[in-house]
């Protein structure tokens, strides 16, 4: 019993992955004010542009660096149309998440049917990948799953302990007052995009290089849109993303688990599981309004008229 | 710019054709398919694009064929079955299960116009029904998986509850058991036909149960690439996947529809329309098991091989007795086949699979 659940922790924490870098982008660019709807399309970009690179020969640092690098133009298209140019950021960013699902499957047409001829390997910790129950799943990432961690840890960091952390908090509560203190509103909100794109570049990566190790049209299957809504369940909070996160790939993980072992529940009650979980949290994270606003950035979606 | 040369020169030509007026080919012929997914999929659409393919190869100037992708299989694919045949499509197939009433609705106002649905159980006048055998080559993987197993566990990542899944589930258990009787195998619903995260974390789970040989009914082939990390053998679905995973590959269930295709072309360039119903095999060349793993050993090789031709000569059929359910009682009796009814509504599992068939 105990031994199975091994491979249970270690697949859902396989799936919290790539929703933690995906989430803690967005969540830096909400913070900032600018609601990005457009990190599916983002990350199949950066998932394709990673499997492209390893598929014509190309190293793993490589690949990791042009997945982020497409994911970071498919952001600063987005930067330019709803920062600069002030346009609605829920068009926009619906356009760039079907711009980037279209681009990705006619550029990736060849791509598809063939493995990655190198990907990333799980790099256990001597040591403590030997503790039992824990250590296989917790201490045997790849690459890709200790930079999730340390984003994490960084991302906590910077928003509650460093200046520049006050200051995209200032943006995202008011630019007009963060402006009249002399704050670069214009620019932080394009870095804060950015650090989006690079995020959900990386989070594509993690799918088409470490996790499937493919391509396929449409690879990251809608974890865009949970990431997404990750942030908002954990109230705009790093730590409450990476719970989230480990909840949903948890749950999914439970419901196949239950079946293999032979548990008479309704597969389609199982599969809505993790909708089921998601609600209860929803009902109860909102059943308590005052935080609620307290964390929400006010001025999230809202454009901003630099007039300096 | 070359491009643009040969459609002008083309372009010329008809013109001089129709001014002529005598000219000695006929209209091309209009043909039409409507895809479920993209033909990017690696899977399910991407085979159905390799038997349109075939058709443009073998008949080029003769049938003018179009794709639309993607197609939800809601109100909007009627709008689009509908939109194909008042472009003057004269022959449209539509492959997937759950366009059958679209399909139909728009049959009905289209009548000079022949449809073609795929995998469904109702026809009409002008409504055409062709379907594969996938659990043929689904019985000879088994056979594969179960002289191969160390485990003697086999596991099935499955979408849907529905006849087609459930009577592959059940084939490829009775053929592993055919070999070796210890076998069992495991079945993880994932609720999606195509969904590369969830159908992993299915195929981990199995693993984690001890399954050393898996099977899949989905589209992606994220099953193969977990198999291939964590070092067991798994079975492409649908189109050959070998290229994915080449070590853990064992061979693939190929949907073949060209054949088909091709034949339902060349009737219709020869004005007589093809209006049977087809549900086809191993032995019609519509499905196959291909790309066998050379760690295959050559014993076993044979005896798919052997049991494959069996197949196609019909002497046997895999929906013959003796079939038992999970409890032991004798579903179908030594000597008794199903007629292609009974195998069209399978809602059982066989003796041998573990669990219970969600309702």
């Amino acid at each position: 019993m105990i031994e199975s659940l091994t491979p249970l922790l270690a697949s859902a924490l396989g799936a919290a992955i790539p929703l933690v870098l995906a989430g803690l982008g967005e969540l830096i660019a909400e913070r900032a004010g600018v609601l990005n709807l457009g990190l599916e399309g983002m990350m199949l970009l950066g998932a394709l542009a990673s499997f492209m690179t390893v598929a014509n020969g190309g190293g793993l640092f490589e690949a990791v660096t042009l997945g982020m690098a497409a994911g970071l133009l498919a952001s600063l298209v987005f930067g330019f149309v709803t920062i600069t140019l002030q346009a609605n950021q829920v068009a926009a960013g619906l356009s760039l998440t079907i711009l980037g699902s279209g681009l990705s499957a006619f550029l990736g047409r060849s791509y598809v049917g063939i493995g990655a001829p190198s990907s990333f390997a799980p790099l256990p910790i001597p040591l403590l990948k030997d503790i039992p129950l824990l250590g296989p799943s917790l201490f045997s990432f790849d690459l890709l799953g200790y930079t999730a961690l340390i984003a994490l840890v960084a991302v906590t960091w910077f928003l509650s302990r460093s200046r520049a952390g006050l200051t995209l908090k200032a943006v995202g509560e008011s630019p007009v007052v963060a402006r009249s203190l002399g704050l670069p509103v214009t620019r932080v909100r394009y870095m804060a995009v950015a650090f989006g794109g690079l995020m959900s570049g990386l989070a594509g990566a993690y799918y088409s290089v470490a996790q499937f190790k493919m391509w396929q049209e449409g690879l990251t299957s809608g974890n865009g849109w949970i990431a997404l809504a990750l942030v908002v369940f954990a109230t705009w909070r790093p730590l409450r993303v990476a719970v989230g996160a480990l909840l949903f790939g948890s749950v999914t993980a439970l419901g196949l688990y239950f079946q293999a072992i032979g548990m008479h529940v309704s597969t389609f009650a199982l599969a809505s599981l993790p909708y089921i979980a998601t609600v209860i949290v929803l009902v109860i994270i909102s059943s308590d309004q005052e935080t609620v606003r307290r964390h929400a950035p006010a001025w999230l979606g809202k454009p901003f008229y630099d007039d300096s | 710019m070359k491009f643009w040369k040969t459609k002008l020169a083309l372009l010329g030509a008809l013109c001089l054709l129709a001014v002529s007026g005598t000219g000695f080919a006929a209209d091309p012929v209009k043909m039409a398919w409507v895809y479920f997914g993209p033909p990017g999929d690696g899977g399910w659409t991407f085979a159905h694009d390799l038997g349109m393919k075939m058709v443009q190869k073998e008949l080029g100037g003769k049938v003018i064929a179009s794709t639309v992708e993607n197609v939800p299989e809601s109100a909007d694919a009627e709008r689009v079955i509908r939109d194909l045949a008042s472009k003057g499509n004269q022959y449209i197939f539509t492959t997937s299960f759950g366009y059958m009433e679209q399909t139909l609705k728009a049959a009905k106002s289209f009548p000079k116009v022949e449809f073609y649905h795929n995998t469904g159980y109702k026809s009409a006048e002008n409504v055409h029904t062709y379907n594969s055998r996938m659990y043929e080559p689904a019985y000879l993987a088994g056979i594969i998986a179960g002289r191969m197993t160390k485990s003697n566990v086999l596991g099935y990542v499955a979408s849907f509850p529905i006849p087609e899944v459930v009577r592959n589930i059940n084939a490829y258990t009775m053929g592993a058991r055919s070999v070796n009787p210890k076998v069992t195998t495991k079945v993880v619903w994932v609720s999606s036909w195509f969904d590369p995260g969830k159908e992993r974390q299915a195929a981990e789970t199995l693993i984690g149960q001890g399954a050393d040989m898996l099977m899949q009914n989905t589209d992606s082939s994220a099953t193969l690439q977990a198999a291939a990390d964590k070092g067991v053998y798994a079975f492409g679905w649908n189109s050959d996947m070998s290229k994915v995973a080449p070590k853990a590959h064992l061979a693939s269930v190929t949907q073949i529809w060209g054949p088909y295709y091709v034949m339902v072309a060349k009737a219709a360039v020869e004005g007589k329309p093809f209006k049977d119903n087809v549900w086809g095999g191993m032995k019609e060349g519509m499905n196959g098991l291909v790309s066998l793993n050379s760690s295959i050993p050559a014993s076993v090789v044979k005896e798919v091989d052997a049991k494959k031709a069996d197949i196609v000569s019909g002497k046997f059929k895999v929906w013959s007795g003796p079939v038992k359910l999970q409890d032991g009682s004798v579903k179908l009796a030594a000597g008794e086949t199903f007629t292609d009814k009974d195998i069209d509504s399978i809602k059982f599992y066989v003796e041998g699979v573990d669990g219970q068939l969600p309702k």
